[in-house]
């Protein structure tokens, strides 16, 4: 293992896998579905109940215990809906869409590891917490995911109705542009785990995260996770202001709700990745493990696995409740002369952090201050010019040009203090009389 | 909605009040978009031979055209090339509905014209009657406190408008959380409006010659208790929408109209006053007393959403201003007529609230029905028949929310008004749609458009 330091806890690494009998196999496969599929209503419900909350409502409180089973009756009256094929679709891809876009979010779940080995109640079996891994698993993610796009570009296209195309459409770019940012993040937590694979990966996140010592690749990675999820404030292929539903506006019952599902476990997809790859995976958060021997052994890691998921998805309904759109144009400005620019600069900058480090030129200490005020400069850099740059020529070329063309439509004069923001002085008139302005139409 | 990359069905039953199947001039076919024709349009496109033309059809149902008006969009990958709007899907006859009511009743209908700001329509609606009538000033004007209670109603209601603009514009921005602090504090003011009216919407409040009842007990605290309350939270909503760049991002240059358009269109109102020209007719053609009132006029630079939205917010500070001077004034107008004095003007029947909930006070009811058989008789000429109103027409326009209100009301001598029409801001202002989205984005226009803050119920009327 080519870390930083040796971990402090060794995890499984990739020798632990491919060695799981069959029934072992699909019984993790059928718990994994079954976990994101139940995740999914009560993901549901948390974005539902904490952007009430932030909107000073109290949210779903009736079905269940807390209002749990709203979205399992949601679910279920979505099924039973009256199921439209718009007479322009393409019938073929229309259907098929969803379909592609809700298997993908299934598979990535394979790679992720959600603990360590474990012995299986009530059997001898040791295996790894986690369905499998292999020698590219992030990339298989990243893969498996950008095939989910199809099903919604393909869905927005077949549909045959403008809004939907548009959506498509917007969800292509998006995705695009994205995923390279989302990508170039990657790259330094290879170099410094030295590894592609998921398990790997979390193994080399022992003793220190990699969100902290890669805090630019951690922001960058967040910016892009919402962005490839189709959320607020990057929701732009479903925006509704504009686009009524977007992609999946011609969609109804059961096909809707594939892609319903299809988003909210690549909500939770997009933030085990993030937990995977920055957060340290499994291992307990704040120094417990150092504490408490048991807190990375047996089923404890699950604990921390989804807390730090549920982290991710409370970030993700906060920024729903916080952030308005943004517009298209302002959206890829973002993505292509903002994120990809700085995730190109911190990988080169990693890259050769990595080689000093290897070749011990510097000791680790100096390297590590080093990192930490490049990281500070980076994202005070991303943030300094506020997008709307090209905003603002719009905003200098004021609206009282002072000559007017010949044959313009006549304006009065202005105050003598022009155009002013906030409380200007009142209106004065040459002949002011009690009724200054238009004539009055009066008879009576 | 429908695109029209190819030739749809062939053009079929033609609307007979359409242009016919479009006619041709030198930028091309011409066609009148009604309903129902949306596969002429795209067959008319298609023997253009422009196959590379998106036309997307807006509305009228769509979340955010604010009602039901319906856009016309050419678009160009992102980018609107042309747009146009349809209204009409909310037409309810009420000017012509009008013609048939006394003109006390014509305030319960112009009301529910701009359903956002009613006290505005029955205001400017009354002023003009009460124009006719002779009873602006003289001997027996409207009475003070009827004033100062206008002035109150008027500028709560700005500020109840003013909230749905920024909220509904959030909301198509995205921001669903200002949407719901905006209809929070709205909710304040039509509990107000509740408690001195009787009614959230459609108040019918503001007659001919004053209001229609006087201020229920406890009235005043409770506008007190919500300035206060209200000096505390417009400045969170200012905060958190002007401290967010992409908020601002949205906003800013978008929906751009100066003042040379605004007033080739006829703009009134926010939309105006962001170019910085500072016409607002309470100073300018002051009405109710407003020139008594210490209060300044807003203003923007920058001719853009974003110059509007900080208008509103300016605007909803400058009306709690208003609101405290009423409330101080109305303070020592306890007990003092809200209706003019003249007997065959003002309604003879006060309300009250009764076992059986709110109807005609038992006082009056005894009057009339026990002791005195003139009063009955006068009570049943007024309220079926209505008073006459000499002949002439007026037209006493009010600052609106969205911009100059105004009825041309006609009387012809008799209890009903000859004709009745409104100048309604939404409506003027609706037409900048296409100068101001022209060029834009998609999500422009819908930014666009509210910073319009159109009322379809008052463009249709």
């Amino acid at each position: 293992m080519n870390a930083v330091s040796l971990p402090l806890v060794t995890g499984p690494s990739l020798d632990s896998f491919g060695l799981d009998t069959v029934w072992v196999v699909l019984l993790k496969a059928v718990l994994i579905f079954a976990v994101l599929v139940v995740l999914t209503l009560f993901n549901i419900w948390f974005e539902r109940r904490v952007v009430a909350r932030m909107q000073h409502r109290i949210g779903p409180n009736v079905n269940g215990p807390f209002g749990l089973l709203q979205s399992l009756a949601d679910g279920v009256k979505l099924a039973l809906k009256e199921d439209i094929i718009p007479t322009r679709a393409d019938k073929v891809v229309f259907i098929l869409a969803p379909i592609i876009c809700v298997v993908p979010a299934f598979v990535t779940f394979a790679v992720i590891p959600f603990g360590p080995e474990v012995t299986i109640p009530f059997t001898d079996t040791v295996t790894p917490l986690q369905l499998t891994d292999m020698p590219v698993a992030v990339l298989f993610v990243m893969a498996i995911a950008s095939i989910g796009i199809y099903g919604i570009v393909l869905g927005g296209w077949a549909s045959g109705s403008t809004y939907s195309l548009l959506g498509g459409l917007r969800s292509s770019a998006q995705m695009i542009s994205y995923e390279v940012a989302m990508g170039l993040a990657l790259i330094s937590v290879f170099l410094f785990a030295g590894s592609v694979s998921t398990s790997e990966i979390v193994a080399a996140q022992g003793d220190l995260w990699f969100g902290l010592i890669l805090a630019p690749a951690f922001i960058i990675y967040v910016i892009a996770m919402v962005g490839e999820t189709n959320r607020a404030p990057f929701d732009l292929p479903e925006a509704e202001g504009e686009l009524v539903g977007g992609f999946h506006t011609e969609y109804s019952s059961l096909k809707f709700a594939l892609f319903f599902l299809a988003e909210y476990i690549n909500m939770v997809t997009v933030s085990a990745l993030a937990t995977t790859l920055f957060l340290g995976g499994w291992h307990a958060p704040f120094g417990i493990g150092a504490i408490w021997e048991g807190a990375n052994e047996g089923y404890w890691p699950l604990l921390w696995f989804f807390g730090k998921v549920f982290f991710f998805m409370f970030i993700f309904v906060w920024l729903r409740g916080t952030l308005p759109r943004m517009r298209y144009d302002q959206f890829m400005d973002f993505g292509w002369k903002r994120l990809i620019p700085v995730a190109l600069g911190w990988t080169v900058l990693v890259a050769v952090m990595r080689l000093i480090t290897i070749e011990e030129t510097f000791d680790r200490q100096s390297l590590l201050i080093t990192l930490g005020v490049i990281t500070g400069l980076l994202v005070v850099a991303m943030f300094v010019p506020s997008f709307g740059a090209a905003r603002d020529e719009a905003e200098t070329e004021e609206p009282d040009a002072p000559a007017k063309p010949a044959g313009a439509f006549p304006v009065p004069p202005m105050p003598a203090t022009g155009a002013v923001r906030g409380a200007a002085p009142p209106l004065t008139f040459a002949d002011s009389g009690p009724r200054p302005g238009p004539a009055q139409a009066e008879e009576s | 909605m429908s695109t029209s990359t190819q030739a749809g069905p062939g053009a079929g039953n033609s609307d007979p009040y359409a242009a016919g199947d479009g006619y041709g001039t030198t930028d091309g076919k011409v066609f009148t978009v009604t309903g129902q024709d949306w596969d002429e349009v795209v067959a008319g496109l298609g023997e253009a031979g422009d196959a590379e033309r998106i036309v997307v059809n807006m509305g009228p149902q769509h979340p955010s055209t604010h009602g039901v008006l319906r856009l016309i969009l050419e678009i160009e990958g992102e980018t609107v090339t042309e747009a146009r709007c349809g209204i009409g899907y909310l037409h309810t006859g009420i000017e012509k509905n009008m013609e048939f009511r006394t003109w006390t009743q014509g305030v319960t209908f112009c009301t529910r014209m701009d359903y956002l700001s009613p006290f505005y329509n029955e205001m400017t609606y009354c002023l003009g009657v009460e124009r006719l009538l002779g009873i602006e000033d003289g001997d027996d004007p409207v009475p003070e406190k009827a004033q100062v209670m206008r002035v109150l109603l008027m500028e709560l209601n700005r500020i109840s408008s003013h909230l749905v603009a920024i909220a509904t514009g959030g909301m198509e921005l995205g921001a669903l959380t200002v949407m719901t602090i905006g209809f929070r504090e709205r909710e304040q003011v039509l509990d107000l409006f509740e408690l001195i009216t009787g009614l959230r919407m459609n108040h019918a409040f503001i007659r001919p010659g004053g209001v229609a009842q006087d201020l229920p007990d406890g009235s005043l605290d409770a506008v007190r208790d919500f300035v206060k309350l209200m000096r505390k939270r417009l400045p969170e909503i200012t905060a958190m929408c002007n401290a967010n760049p992409i908020f601002r991002g949205r906003l800013e240059g978008v929906g751009h109209l100066d003042l040379e358009g605004c007033l080739a269109l006829g703009l009134t109102g926010p939309v105006l006053r962001s170019t910085g020209y500072p016409w607002d007719l309470r100073k300018t053609e002051p009405y109710s007393g407003y020139e008594t009132y210490d209060f300044d006029v807003q203003t923007w630079d920058t001719c853009d959403s974003y110059g509007r939205f900080r208008i509103r917010m300016n605007e909803m500070f400058e009306s709690l201003r208003i609101v405290e001077q009423c409330v101080g004034r109305l303070d020592k107008l306890v007990g003092a007529p809200v209706m003019v004095a003249d007997k065959k003007i003002a309604w003879p029947s006060q309300l009250s609230v009764g076992s059986d909930g709110q109807g005609n006070s038992l006082e009056h009811i005894r009057h009339i029905m026990g002791e005195s058989m003139e009063a009955l008789i006068h009570h049943f000429k007024l309220v079926t028949e209505g008073f006459r109103v000499p002949p002439g027409q007026a037209y006493v326009p009010v600052e609106s929310p969205r911009g100059e209100l105004g009825a041309h009301v006609v009387s012809d001598g008799g209890t009903r008004p000859f004709r009745a029409h409104f100048r309604d801001p939404s409506f003027t202002n609706l037409q900048a749609t296409s100068v101001m989205s022209e060029g834009g984005m998609i999500a422009d226009v819908i930014v666009a458009i509210a910073s319009i803050d159109p009322v379809m119920g008052g463009v249709d009327r």
